[in-house]
């Protein structure tokens, strides 16, 4: 695979590119926050880019909560992998945020199908796309506390929607006692809110 | 009902004297398992072999219990088939709640038993957790001829008026098998 989108990339924005790096194929170029948009502008609207088909958009959380602080400046990574049918390349264009209330541009003036995705990345990370016509919760409920992908969520919290019934519940056989979740967790509730 | 043993309901009795005695209960019973109006809440993959199970290969109507209604009034037991996430519980329960009396529910799979592999905070740990359960069929998902099985032990508690929850046990193993998967279950839990 060529590494054109990265020159091209690297050339139009100088040292607003902070890295790229290319590993099998696979080209990557992580920019500035500030230029997010713009970025994907370039790279749908450059005649030779020309990545039209936008793939995926998500999101990673780097920070460990046993060592790192909450709101460390590169907590979440936001991409979005965007591809060329026309000249069968790739690019995937990464961007850090701080994790203090982390905000990035929507894309979806660049490409319409991000909407649901950005919805997803808001549901699951609590990033906040600036822009976005329709900021809610996708899969999860209006009632949700918290981000459920983010590291410091408990992974042992449930907001259940119902009310549990009353009654033990215990794994009746020939469930084994490390098959399935343990029928007796108890519900924590989210202490921050 | 408390002397009759699992498995042998008897509704009729009587003789050679041209007389059948019975009762109500028990004739009740048996009038109301072999004519079960089901409602399929098929969720997730386990759907398929339900599919399986209610198509003539398998032929569920052998057991009096062919006739799917898509609306919960009409229906008699709840099919719960599939994972069920937290967001989807009150849908379930209002559903159990639309139907009418008597009405039972089966958890088909390990998902709706007790929640799978499912350890995280969008699926709801059992069906339990929110309705009432009848039969559970362990099994990911569990084959054609366990769904028939739980359909049978349904039909049997239903028969004695059975309402405490029960999961579908294994068949019985051959001789020494018990004893050696206890032992591989020991050495596997080992730290």
């Amino acid at each position: 695979m060529s590494k054109l989108i990265l020159e091209r990339l690297k050339a139009q924005f100088g040292d607003d590119i902070l890295e790229v790096s290319s590993f099998r194929g696979d080209d990557v170029a992580v920019v500035k926050p500030s230029r997010w948009l713009d970025v994907a502008r370039f790279v749908h609207d450059d005649p030779r880019c020309d990545c039209t088909y936008f793939a995926d958009l998500s999101a990673i959380d780097n920070c460990d909560p046993r060592t790192d602080e909450l709101d460390m400046d590169d907590r979440f990574e936001v991409y979005v992998i965007a591809y060329s049918v026309a000249k069968k390349h790739r690019v995937r264009i990464k961007t850090r945020l701080s994790g203090d209330e982390p905000r990035i541009a929507s894309v979806i003036p660049v490409w319409s199908g991000a909407n649901w995705m950005e919805r997803e990345v808001f549901d699951m990370f609590g990033v906040h796309f600036e822009g976005h016509p329709d900021e809610r919760r996708i899969l999860t409920y209006d009632e949700f506390k918290g981000h459920p992908l983010r590291k410091d969520y408990p992974a042992n919290r449930t907001q259940p929607l119902v009310e549990y019934r009353d009654g033990t519940f215990n794994k009746l056989g020939p469930f084994l006692q490390d098959e399935g979740m343990p029928l007796n967790r108890t519900v924590i509730p989210d202490e921050r809110q | 009902m408390a002397d009759v043993t699992h498995l042998e309901t008897r509704t009729l009795g009587g003789g050679e004297s041209g007389f059948a005695t019975t009762k109500f209960e028990a004739l009740l019973g048996w009038a109301r398992k072999y004519s079960l109006f089901q409602y399929p809440f098929a969720t997730a993959c386990c759907g398929m072999e339900f599919f399986s199970t209610a198509s003539p290969r398998y032929d569920i109507a052998r057991f009096g219990a062919e006739a799917p209604r898509f609306s919960p009034r009409q229906s008699d037991v709840l099919w719960v088939v599939g994972t069920i996430s937290q967001r989807q519980a009150p849908v379930l329960r209002r559903v159990y709640e639309q139907m009418t009396e008597p009405k039972w529910v089966i958890a088909f799979g390990t998902c709706a038993s007790c929640g799978g592999f499912y350890d995280n905070y969008a699926t709801v740990p059992g069906i339990d957790k929110v309705i009432p359960v009848d039969v559970m069929i362990p099994g990911c998902p569990p084959r054609p001829e366990a769904v028939l099985d739980g359909l049978m032990l349904l039909q049997d508690k239903i028969g004695r008026g059975d309402r405490t929850p029960e999961t579908l046990k294994n068949t019985a193993l051959p001789d020494g098998a018990e004893e050696a998967l206890e032992k591989l279950y020991q050495i596997r839990m080992k730290p």
